[in-house]
């Protein structure tokens, strides 16, 4: 267990949060996916413009290095010549402004009173015009995690990225239908103390956001980034943590990799190694796996590519110690191999032999590097041009290894864990977006938002409760789902039994989810279809699970054909009054027997189950029992 | 510049009082907290009474100066360190280019502190700034004036085709001519009929993206520019502009025959009535219309003297035909092009006035406002009436080339040339701009 007091932790937060406007922040175009529809394709170079100080900034230094061919798909149904960067941005979406500066004063933050579109500097692709557009709405302010006050530094409005698609060798290809979706993000000072409180305070913004009720949701509406440090260590900023339950785990790890790399600096001091001790000469020892019996090496030569070796001295059992799962020097030195010097990757002595590579390889390749009983080697096998980058970068960290923890930007992983994705960029590179006048926010309009603002999900909870007398159970669940609106929405339009609709929308949900069934991608139409549906008595609620399955397998098709498709559609009245008739006559001897009811429902329920409601179908059972009494 | 640019009012007052300085770093205390950062320049459009500063992590914001609001000054202005990357060294083999500067920033650099965008003024800067150049050609570099594009006149005209003539004389193997977009195409053909079968390229080359953001098109056209200039087999005025969306073809379009079409798209530029002459794509310049002049050809004619009184009007369904008797009178108009609908035609109401302009001498070309297409005045009476009128029929010109070229034989044929003579030069094709064969399209 990690005192996380004593190791000195300190967390910010940076929660992005997608915003569900009508329309992208400078243009027209729907902030909706669409499906089908028209792709145009065209490709670009991007090339930063030098910055008048001179200064070099790294993260711009390996984005530079890693030029790339950008291909870019745009579908016209939600793409328009402005997220092409052919046509200037069109002024800030009002709207989105609006749902920021709420979201602002429910944290208590002061909004600012001129709005200034920025232009951050972006190269990587992901946005056509090579800068991201970001403004300041609001400074200061706070939100509650637990006990603490946690304080906001900033809440900005900024457009999404595009999405990467697919990072081939020197090209990169995105999708820009997500690139100008309004972006709110909200910045925590740097005092969150535990990884637990690091979820709390994302929980709270996050509810925060959720109030405001403009806010998607759903798979990559939601994006933490994570500023983490230890004493004596260093500044990492972790990139895209999408589920709240992560954060704990990514925080843990990354204070675990600190201390790790402290722990192996302060062992490579103990054994004297100097930063002068690692010297780049690179050995080309692609003879020596000749006759090799490894697969990976094998068939990487077959492609003509080479062998090559580099020791780091008196690195040996530093790689591959591993005092927690995972954390590894060696995949610190594997990451900024495969960054800097587009490798598949490196191997190194400390895990050799394995992989096919046999110990006498290892011992000519020792060998060949004069390398000591303590000394490390690493190897590559690419092209030449690739190699020495990576070995470079190989090296460049091992002496980053003797100083300590490096600052860096990383890469959250789906398990918690992080890799090295870029050093961290200097000062940020920001410059007014000339084409968008700035926006005035009088403070009259400040007193009017905030005499509107909408209820806390505290607030919203406790009303469910009361007004459809729910258990406080099952509205949590509702809330904690983010389908609380929907819910209320069904319930009003269509006046469905409450509770049906919430066990729909939650357990039911759950339930396919657990089974892989991807519900998660049904949209909102289909459950009004659903639900409209079921109040005109087309199916019976038993048949909302197979039906929700079938569309879930059966994507763009309407709740109609699943009905069809499963044979669940009730018959009509006549045809059951009927059965239920010719079933009484049959029966005829028991017809005043108390038992009758039961058990004719038992006989009927095996034709009718998921078809019709079981109680209109006792209604009506009751009611040509009696009609048969009567006729006697 | 003003140390306190686009401020006034409330203000102005407040930060002379606090007696600061743009660049300045300063407090600002309202009621509402304090804020510190760099005092940034205002826009002089938006509203008065709001003060600009650049915040530590970047961002600008406005605070409005309301009774109360305090400014300190914490630190003067830093100077900017302005340290460009070496420029990579020239190559002695390689063709002579020189790059003429007539307005708009082809290259330049920002200044994150302040905003500021500067432009990239010499050979050596603009090679720091694309490197690439140096690869290609020996880069020398000067500005003739820095003028946005729509204020060009005919004397900006004269002075590029003098440059070039001069550039021409001194042995350089290409020129190439730095423009804003807007008025690229009239300049293009201008230069068409002042410098006539140069002996190298000269290629006009401008930027729909400024230069300042990573994905301009300036450096990609600057790069195909300087090689169409150094390398292209023929020597004819073109102008080298995206061809489409991407960045990886370079469309060269003979000048008379070029038209931005778009507001704001990288594609803006194209050939009208013709295919581009040639493409500069990743694997170097592709020709695409053998019919030019041959790089080194020895039929160069220098003729730099344009008259402004000619005018294009845009025919369009109740125009008054008087407008055409006003505007002859009011500037002494020596001939119009006329913007006609389909065939060539306008309204035949015209044809009282259209006959005393050309017994007076006054020239009246026909084009068509359909831009593609050819214009035939035989085909309906009307048109028959117009011609008989006095209206000369010009073929597949574009009607701003028509325009360019009746300046340019006004002033060729001075003051004294009779409306025949003019007549006789306008539907005489002297550098493509007419071609007697229509071509599908589009395929």
């Amino acid at each position: 267990m990690i005192d996380y007091k004593a190791v000195g932790l300190k967390v910010g937060l940076e929660v992005h949060r997608q915003l569900d406007t009508s329309k992208k922040l400078f243009c027209d175009c729907p902030t909706e996916a669409v499906e089908g529809g028209k792709v145009v394709e065209f490709r670009r170079y991007l090339r930063e413009a030098q910055s008048e100080l001179g200064t070099v900034d790294p993260a711009a230094i390996f984005e530079a290095k890693k030029r790339k061919e950008i291909i870019y798909q745009a579908n016209t149904g939600n793409v328009c010549l402005v997220e092409m960067d052919e046509e200037p941005p069109h002024p800030i979406n009002r709207e989105a402004v609006e749902v920021a500066l709420i979201a602002s004063l429910l944290m208590n933050a002061t909004p600012v009173d001129e709005v200034h579109v920025m232009r951050k500097i972006v190269i990587d692709g992901s946005n056509t015009t090579g800068f991201q557009r970001t403004c300041i709405i609001a400074v200061g302010g706070s939100v509650r995690a637990g006990e603490k006050e946690i304080p906001i530094q900033t809440i900005t409005l900024e457009e999404d990225a595009a999405r990467i698609v697919e990072a081939r060798r020197r090209e990169a290809v995105y999708d820009l239908s997500r690139l100008g979706v309004p972006l709110i993000e909200i910045s925590t000072a740097p005092v969150i103390q535990s990884p637990e409180e690091a979820v709390k305070a994302a929980k709270a913004i996050g509810d925060i956001l959720r109030a405001t009720g403009k806010v998607k949701r759903g798979l990559g509406t939601v994006r933490q980034d994570l500023n983490i440090s230890i004493s004596g260590g260093a500044l990492t900023e972790i990139k895209g943590v999408q589920e709240l339950e992560l954060i704990a785990k990514v925080v843990e790890n990354e204070v675990k990799r600190q201390l790790h790399l402290l722990d192996i600096a302060e062992e490579l001091r103990r054994r004297g190694v100097r930063e002068s001790d690692l010297v780049f000469s690179p050995v080309d020892v692609t003879e020596v796996f000749r006759n090799t019996g490894s697969k990976v090496v094998k068939r990487k030569l077959a492609e003509s590519a080479r062998v090559f070796a580099l020791r780091l001295p008196r690195f040996a059992g530093l790689l591959s110690l591993e005092k927690w799962p995972g954390i590894r020097l060696g995949a610190e030195l594997a990451a900024h191999a495969k960054a800097w010097g587009d490798v598949e990757g490196i191997f190194h002595t400390d895990e050799l032999p394995a992989y096919g590579i046999s110990a006498e390889e290892v011992e000519e390749i020792r060998k060949a590097l004069e390398c000591g009983a303590d000394d490390a080697a690493v190897l590559v096998v690419s092209d030449e041009h690739s190699a020495m980058d990576a070995l470079k970068a190989v090296l460049e960290r091992a002496k980053e290894a003797i100083r300590g923890v490096p600052e860096e930007t990383r890469a959250a992983r789906p398990d918690g864990t992080t890799t090295y994705m870029r050093p961290r960029p200097g000062a940020a590179r920001m410059y007014p977006e000339t084409d968008i006048p700035p926006m005035t926010i009088t403070q009259e309009y400040i007193e009017s938002l905030r005499s509107r603002l909408p209820p806390t999900l505290e607030e919203t909870a406790k009303r469910l409760q009361q007004k459809y007398n729910l258990s406080k159970q099952l509205v949590q669940q509702l809330i904690d789902q983010e389908v609380n609106d929907v819910f209320e929405r069904i319930v009003e339009k269509y006046g469905v039994q409450p509770s049906v609709v919430a066990a729909t929308l939650t357990e039911t949900l759950t339930s396919l989810r657990r089974e892989g069934v991807a519900v998660d991608e049904l949209p909102t139409s289909l459950f009004e279809e659903l639900f409209q549906l079921l109040k005109e008595g087309v199916f019976a609620k038993e048949a909302i699970r197979d039906i929700l399955a079938w569309a879930a397998a059966n994507r763009g098709r309407s709740v109609m054909d699943a009905v069809n498709a499963l044979n669940v559609r009730a018959p009509p009245r006549e045809e059951l009054e009927k059965a239920i008739d010719e079933l009484i006559a049959k029966n005829q001897e028991m017809l005043n027997d108390k038992k009758i009811v039961s058990r004719l429902m038992g006989d009927l329920m095996k034709v009718y189950r998921g078809r019709v409601d079981g109680a209109v179908l006792n209604r009506l059972l009751m009611e040509r029992i009696e009609a048969a009494r009567a006729r006697g | 510049m003003s140390q306190l640019q686009g401020y006034s009012g409330k203000a102005k007052q407040l930060l002379e009082r606090a007696g600061v300085k743009i660049g300045d770093e300063i407090r600002v205390v309202s009621g509402k907290g304090e804020m510190r950062g760099i005092l940034m320049a205002r826009y002089e459009l938006a509203e008065p009474d709001y003060i600009v500063i650049k915040l530590r992590n970047g961002y600008n914001v406005g605070i409005r100066v309301a009774d109360g609001v305090k400014v300190e000054k914490i630190a003067d202005a830093e100077a900017p360190a302005f340290r460009p990357p070496p420029p990579p060294a020239m190559k002695p083999n390689l063709p002579r280019v020189a790059i003429v500067s007539t307005g708009g920033t082809i290259a330049s650099r920002v200044d994150y502190r302040t905003g500021g965008v500067r432009a990239a003024l010499s050979a050596a800067d603009l090679l720091s700034i694309v490197p690439e150049l140096a690869d290609i050609a020996q880069i020398s570099a000067e500005i003739l004036f820095s003028v946005y594009s729509e204020n060009l006149t005919i004397s900006h005209w004269r002075a590029m085709a003098e440059k070039v003539n001069d550039l021409i004389r001194s042995g350089e193997d290409g020129v190439v001519i730095a423009h804003g977009t807007d008025t690229m195409g009239y300049t293009a053909a201008a230069l068409s009929f002042a410098l006539q079968n140069p002996p190298i390229p000269v290629v006009l080359v401008g930027a729909q993206r400024s230069s300042d953001r990573p994905s301009s098109d300036a450096a990609t056209n600057l790069i195909a520019a300087v090689d169409t200039a150094a390398n292209a087999p023929f020597g004819e005025v073109v102008v080298c502009m995206h061809k489409w969306h991407s960045d990886d073809t370079i469309a060269i379009h003979r000048g008379v025959r070029v038209v931005k079409l778009h507001t704001s798209s990288r594609d803006a530029f194209k050939s009208i009535n013709a295919e581009p002459l040639a493409f500069r794509t990743k694997a170097g310049l592709v020709i695409n219309d053998n019919r030019f002049n041959k790089r080194g050809s020895d039929n160069y004619q220098f003729s730099p003297t344009f008259d402004d009184r000619a005018m294009l009007v845009k025919f369009y369904p109740g125009m008054p035909p008087e407008t055409l008797q006003i505007l002859r009178e009011k500037l002494r108009i020596r001939g119009f092009i006329l913007e006609g609908t389909g065939l060539g035609h306008v309204s035949s109401s015209f044809i009282p006035v259209a006959r005393q302009l050309v017994e007076e001498g006054v020239f009246i070309g026909m084009t068509s406002q359909c831009k593609f297409g050819r214009v035939n005045m035989y085909v309906y009476d009307n048109g028959r009436d117009l011609m008989r009128a006095g209206i000369t029929p010009l073929d597949d010109m574009l009607a701003e080339t028509a325009l360019v070229k009746l300046m340019w034989s006004l002033g060729k044929l001075g003051e004294n040339a009779d409306r025949e003579a003019v007549a006789e030069l306008m539907t005489r094709n002297l550098v493509g701009e007419m071609n007697n064969r229509s071509m599908p399209t589009g395929w």
